[in-house]
């Protein structure tokens, strides 16, 4: 459909180099891809996407950065591997797909920040108490992607299966987890 | 046997039964789990989606914690599993950033030892064998599909103790319980993990496709190493069915929970009542049937000693009829066993009043012909040897 048609432009180098650093990053190169689309018909997730694992790959090999970054496949990937395990080329499409998350991320792209507040929430219970901490997450993840009540029926059963603990569990070395998320972070702005 | 222990946040909170039966595991096995001290979070999907770096400097702390005592690692978590085994890979294989991830969590590390998952310890380091042997309560009847989901078996450069495609590890120690296990097509699918909190329309359609496959192939409950995965399948299914207007009413059980209620575990002991889908009634079910087959087996094992003796029977008449036989008109048969003429003279001659050779060949021929041939060969044989020594 010529209304899905995606408009070529010349690459910059912009372009060139930042794709160059997420192929070093993932670990594999986009110009190993022929197309075969192995990877989108095995996806499980394809369904959901604007742009299946191989057309990712084809903006990729157009230098359309991006474009692909501000694709909602890169947030709908779920990182199952299949596309990486299949792939007849060796294309590591699974690393991509986590090299162009987080670089968006950088970029502060988060698509419709579902799963970046996610683990952004995810996240932020680790460095503070060195444990995930269910119930801070959930609410933590409602309130910023305002739907307060999301999960909210789940939340009485698994409490009631001890499945769930109301305070969060807390390592001794709390301060080496504040330590490593700081050093990460100084390792980040190096870059 | 000892190895040091990396429950993960999960089995300490939603998968609470994943860890009481991991622990009832271990004790009906016989292996030691060492729990690793003041353990940390792995980072999960998290870690990985924002940032590489930290997606390594979070197992490897637990990893390099576990280094100092020597002992190899047991994660029955898939993610942490999966975490720690691509912490240990980069480690091994990037120089560079093994010098990082030490620098982060101020620790040296190594990657010297190695982590397993649940799947691939029970079948490579106890071994199938050991684990049939402890089976008092074999779940006879039982018709599941073994889910290994994505974390297990992907990706194989990391994970490597099974297939990616049609693994059976999990398959396999299902059957040692005596259950069985049934094909079907959806094993390594996804479930959507994460997706079905962040992104829940998405999700729900994965977590019902699982669910379909496996109720279409004919089995009535699943079997999962991962708690993600027995969230989705198990605390999600009511909202899976609301979305695709289906009906599974399928129970999930975590492998650990399986392998102690075989071994005797009441149900409850291993917290099988916590799960969202109801999941005892079927073992109950299950327990019947075991209980049915096992008589019918019983029943069908002495219908067929019966026969047996029966047939012993009809061995001692044709016995009994060829010793007739070689003692009345023993140049017949002697023709039949020996076609050179003059070795079936000897072999009249010798059977001739010799009640013990009589019986031999007669029980051979009642039985088998070829090996009543063979021995009436070697008895002329040895017979002619003889002549020929008195000769000399």
């Amino acid at each position: 459909m010529i209304k899905d048609a995606v408009k070529l432009k010349s690459a910059t180098k912009a372009d060139k180099d930042l794709l160059a650093k997420l192929e070093q990053e993932a670990g594999t190169q986009v110009s190993l891809c022929y197309q075969c689309g192995k990877c989108s018909a095995g996806c499980p997730a394809s369904f959901a996407m604007d742009y299946p694992p191989r057309e990712i790959i084809r903006l990729l090999q157009l230098d359309m950065v991006e474009e692909a970054l501000n694709a909602n496949s890169i947030w709908v990937c779920a990182t199952c591997e299949t596309c990486s395990e299949r792939c007849p080329r060796g294309v590591d499409i699974a690393s991509l797909m986590d090299t162009l998350r987080r670089e968006a991320l950088r970029q502060g792209k988060k698509g419709d920040n579902q799963v970046a507040a996610f683990n952004a929430a995810f996240l932020n219970t680790v460095k503070m108490f060195g444990r995930t901490y269910e119930a801070g997450i959930l609410l933590q993840h409602n309130l910023a992607t305002m739907q307060p009540f999301k999960d909210a029926g789940l939340g009485l059963p698994m409490v009631k299966r001890g499945k769930i603990s109301i305070l969060p569990e807390r390592i001794k070395g709390r301060d080496q987890m504040k330590k490593i998320f700081a050093r990460v972070q100084e390792q980040r702005e190096e870059k | 046997m000892k190895v040091a222990y990396y429950p993960g946040c999960s089995l300490e909170g939603s998968a609470i039964e994943y860890h009481v039966s991991t622990k009832r595991t271990a004790e009906i096995l016989g292996f030691e789990l060492v729990e690793i001290e003041d353990w940390n979070c792995c980072g999960a999907t998290s870690g990985h989606n924002t940032d590489k770096l930290l997606s390594i400097a979070l197992p490897a702390r637990n990893l390099a914690i576990a280094e100092k005592t020597g002992l190899n690692i047991l994660a029955p978590c898939a993610a942490c599993y999966n975490r720690f085994r691509n912490a240990e890979h980069v480690v091994r294989n990037d120089s560079n950033m093994k010098a990082k991830v030490e620098q982060v969590i101020d620790m040296e590390y190594k990657a010297e030892n190695e982590t397993y998952s649940i799947l691939d310890y029970l079948t490579q380091q106890v071994g199938l064998d050991k684990i049939a042997d402890k089976v008092t309560k074999p779940l006879k009847g039982m018709k599941a599909a073994c889910y290994y989901g994505c974390l297990l078996v992907r990706p194989q450069g990391h994970t490597g103790f099974d297939d990616t495609e049609y693994p059976q590890s999990m398959d396999n120690i299902v059957k040692s319980l005596g259950a069985e296990a049934v094909e079907w097509a959806y094993k390594t699918e996804c479930c959507g993990a994460a997706l079905a909190t962040s992104k829940p329309e998405v999700g729900q359609k994965m977590i019902a496709a699982v669910l379909k496959n496996a109720k279409e192939a004919g089995a009535e409950c699943i079997v999962t190493a991962c708690p993600l995965c027995m969230m989705n399948l198990d605390m999600r299914q009511k909202s899976a069915e609301k979305g695709s207007g289906e009906t599974f009413d399928m129970p999930v059980y975590y492998v650990t929970e399986l392998m102690a209620i075989a071994c005797g575990d009441s149900p409850e002991q291993v917290k099988a009542d916590k799960h969202f889908v109801e999941a005892l009634g079927y073992l109950r079910e299950v327990s019947k049937r075991a209980e049915e087959i096992a008589l019918k087996e019983k029943q069908q094992a002495e219908a067929k000693a019966v026969p047996a003796e029966e047939d012993e029977e009809k061995i001692q008449k044709k016995t009994q009829a060829f010793i007739k036989s070689l003692q009345k008109s023993p140049e017949k048969i002697a023709s039949k066993l020996i076609k050179d003429e003059e070795r079936a003279v000897t072999l009249v001659e010798l059977v001739k009043g010799d009640e013990k050779k009589i019986q031999k060949l007669a029980e051979l021929l009642a039985t088998d012909n070829d090996k009543a041939v063979k021995a009436a060969e070697a008895y002329v044989t040895g017979e002619l040897k003889k002549r020929e020594k008195n000769k000399e």
